[in-house]
């Protein structure tokens, strides 16, 4: 197991800094930081003045280094914006868009595991149909459409959500279902199938013909298998809930980072950029980590490859 | 956020049982909304620079001097008195009996250190323009202090009456831009209660300010503001009375808010004007707009007044000058005026060799339905446009670099309304200068400087006769602003989109 969990590390270190080198030049090739640091109704002097202050008359490569300097010791730098230390804003805003994220996969875990054994033990039933309207739905409405559609049924209408902020657990109800509908129907999908093609199998037969109980062969046996694509799709999917929540955490003001990002995408905030992409990509590198240590745990057969 | 605009809009027009905004009257509480342009990321404005700042600021903290938003006046305010003792110093006699919401009372040395501060050449203050004309500011005695400028600056009172608060000395010595960001102290009709910083802020009515300032005690006792990035967002809190005011409407959402029970939703003119800008220096190589009949042709063949009619609800007006009718020295009649000619415009092109037309790049901020317009007008009279719809620091990073012939854009002049903070921004030679007409430079260095009223009246006339005779740009339209409020609150808006919050009451 050791030199497997090695092997693995040394990928995900690897990974981390190619994303901050790509992060790092495309933030630079976007456009002049300068300007846009500079703001709306700067003059040319303005912007000369801020391009000598932030350092963005010198090389990239020299900015590169020494911002990696910077970082490997934890220091992310100032925002340009905020006037204050980035780690410090990313403490901040991290738990709100930590919990929407843990909170939606709950949400989608809770929805499709059970709707997807269910699809695929009554096969063709209405269920099964539910449960194909269900995925095709989500996977066909984007999430600003179904927030805002909430926005006007739970909170226009009935009046029972508030729109948006963060104030207590109820501003999180609609940004959790926004966000977790949408990994919804991968999941059933791959229940369903994966539970499918369990059930036919000669183990499961097997397990039949022993004359376990219906709970100890669908749960212990069937759904076991079933379960390690579906932890390597969690993972990634929750990776992407943290990077998708900049839509979400927008239409409800949610103070997360994902609105730090887009805010800070939209004017230039290099600082507050590259850490945040650095952030959700360890995010991603880690629970992709996660879940193969998961499955090795799960299926000893891919500890060997 | 355009991409989910035109959805909600549709959503929230479903929403035909809205139920009526619920005031705040019981608790007495303002909910303002914003953030639209951008959260407010430094509430210590010199060094944030935001818009939603500016109006924090009007709240929390004073200025010296107060310009009346209706008839244009300058009042006493943290400043009782003033006069020029020469072309470069100003004394100003300060007001006795004002603190500080910290109990700090205000006099000379808050004045002096403030200014300071923020004029000292490496103060990283965002916008120079505001603090760099002076030289410094000198302590007479507790209630008297004097500004020195650089050189003369008449447009001194409208900056102290503009974006210039006053902070408390020893408390800003203390904590910084970013301490006074985090709990701001001033002077003002609201003291700060809490700030969640990019999120929420609550203020409470300062009791004691009663020395008679021109903003008055505030009406209303609480205010709570949430920094909402999305406007569609802002529309459905409004409606549900999660919030009574905000300033970041869109004339589309106006036509959809208005008729609904408890909410009202108005545009008002601004002191902002859009223009085409051409590129008449040639910086771009773009040969047609060097020529100034090319100029004059575009100038006539695009009908401002449709597009203000059909696509801005009638709401701002057709502006022919390079600064707004509201702004000291922008005097109209001194502009040469385009009327709406495509056969004019199109008897110029063939003047030029252009009878045949030609083709040009056109730059627009997204989503851009105005220079829509525009390209279609200009094809009218032969002139093809390729539009590039860009954010605005993408359109501002192109034309820094020489790519945009032909552009249309907007100017707030920092809500000053002096011609030297639009007319001398675009020609003063500098890099933002497409004109680089020397005379005109000239003209404006002097009126930029002369202490005199009337002489800089006529010299920004003189300057605005050639502008618009050579068509450097073309001025279109002055801008909007779009609000909407519950209907139970008493809102007047005002050209320099400064919301007066303290100055609003539930009816």
């Amino acid at each position: 197991m050791l030199p497997f969990v090695a092997k693995r590390l040394v990928s995900a270190l690897l990974t981390l800094l190619l994303v901050s080198v790509l992060t790092f030049s495309l933030a630079h090739l976007a456009g002049d930081p300068a300007i846009a640091v500079a703001g709306r109704e700067a003059s040319a002097e303005d912007i000369e003045r801020i391009r000598a202050y932030y350092g963005f008359d010198r090389p990239i490569v020299v900015q590169y280094l020494s911002w990696c300097a910077k970082a490997a010791v934890g220091d992310f730098g100032m925002s340009y914006h905020y006037q204050q230390a980035v780690s410090d804003m990313l403490v901040a805003r991290l738990p709100i868009t930590l919990s929407l994220g843990i909170a939606a996969l709950a949400f989608a875990l809770v929805l499709s595991l059970p709707l997807g054994v269910l699809a695929a033990i009554r096969r063709g039933s209405l269920i099964d149909r539910l449960c194909l309207f269900l995925a095709v739905v989500g996977q066909a409405m984007p999430t600003f459409w179904l927030a805002l559609l909430m926005i006007v049924y739970f909170s226009l209408t009935l009046q029972w959500l508030p729109v948006s902020g963060n104030s207590s657990w109820l501003n999180f109800v609609m940004p959790t279902i926004a966000l977790g509908y949408f990994a919804t129907p991968a999941l059933m999908r791959l229940t369903r199938a994966g539970m499918i093609d369990a059930l036919e199998s000669d183990y499961v037969r097997t397990a039949w013909a022993k004359g376990l109980r219906p709970f100890t062969v669908l749960f212990r046996h069937a759904l076991r298998n079933v379960m390690i694509p579906i932890v390597s799709v969690s993972a990634v999917q929750l990776g992407a809930m943290l990077a998708g929540s900049i839509v979400v955490e927008q239409i409800f003001a949610l103070q997360g980072i994902g609105w730090l990002g887009y805010d800070a995408t939209v004017r230039s905030d290099l600082p507050v950029v590259q850490a945040i992409t650095l952030i959700i990509a360890a995010f991603y590198v880690l629970l992709t980590l996660a879940a193969d240590l998961i499955n090795a745990a799960l299926d000893p057969r891919i500890r060997v490859t | 956020m355009t991409w989910n605009a035109r959805i909600l809009l549709a959503a929230a027009a479903l929403v035909l049982a809205a139920q009526g905004a619920k005031a705040d009257k019981a608790d007495d509480t303002l909910r303002i909304g914003w953030g639209v342009d951008g959260v407010m990321v430094n509430a210590d404005n010199y060094y944030g620079a935001t818009r939603s700042g500016i109006w924090f600021t009007a709240m929390v903290w004073d200025t010296l001097i107060y310009r009346d938003p209706t008839s244009g006046e300058y009042l006493p305010n943290l400043a009782s008195g003033w006069n020029w003792i020469d072309d470069t110093t100003l004394e100003l006699t300060l007001r006795e009996g004002v603190t500080f919401h910290n109990g700090e009372p205000f006099d000379a040395d808050d004045v002096v250190y403030t200014y300071n501060t923020v004029s000292a050449p490496d103060s990283g203050v965002k916008f120079q323009r505001i603090v760099n004309w002076i030289d410094k500011t000198e302590k007479v005695d507790a209630t008297t202090v004097r500004i020195h400028s650089k050189g003369p600056f008449p447009q001194a009172l409208e900056f102290l009456a503009g974006p210039m608060p006053v902070y408390p000395n020893e408390y800003y010595a203390e904590v910084g831009t970013e301490g006074m960001s985090n709990k701001p102290i001033g002077t003002g009709p609201y003291k700060v209660v809490s700030m969640k910083p990019g999120e929420e802020y609550t203020l409470v009515r300062n009791d004691g300010y009663t020395w008679g300032g021109p903003k008055g005690m505030a009406k209303i006792k609480n205010v709570v503001i949430r920094e909402i990035p999305d406007v569609q967002t802002q529309v459905a809190e409004l409606l549900a009375g999660g919030i009574d005011v905000t300033a970041d409407l869109t004339p589309d959402l106006v036509a959809k808010l208005q008729g609904r029970p408890g909410v009202t939703a108005e545009m008002a003119e601004t002191l902002r004007i859009f223009y085409l800008g051409m590129d008449a220096a040639g910086r771009t190589n773009s040969d047609p707009t060097k020529n100034p009949k090319v100029r004059q042709a575009i100038s006539h063949a695009v009908n401002r007044q449709a597009i203000v009619d059909n696509l801005l609800g009638g709401a701002p007006r057709v502006v022919n000058t390079p600064c707004h009718p509201l702004q000291f020295g922008c005097d109209e009649s001194m502009a040469r005026v385009y009327d709406y000619d495509p056969g004019k415009a199109k008897a110029l092109l063939t003047e030029a060799g252009y009878g045949d037309g030609f083709t040009i790049d056109l730059y627009a901020e997204a989503p851009a339905h105005e220079a829509e317009a525009i390209m279609g007008d200009l094809a009218k009279v032969g002139i093809q446009t390729k539009l590039h719809r860009l954010p605005w620091e993408a359109f501002r990073d192109a034309q820094v670099a020489n790519k945009v012939p032909l552009w249309l854009a907007n100017w707030g002049s920092y809500s000053l309304a002096d011609a030297a903070a639009s007319v001398s921004v675009f020609f003063n030679g500098s890099e933002d200068d497409f004109a680089q007409d020397t005379d005109v430079m000239e003209w404006l260095k002097q009126a930029d400087t002369n202490t005199d009223p009337a002489t800089r009246k006529k010299l920004y006339g003189k300057a605005i006769a050639r502008i618009t005779e050579q068509a450097y740009i073309l001025p279109t339209f002055s801008g909007v602003r779009s609000y909407g409020w519950d209907s139970e609150l008493n809102f007047t808006p005002y050209a320099d989109e400064i919301p007066r919050f303290y100055e609003y009451s539930w009816k």
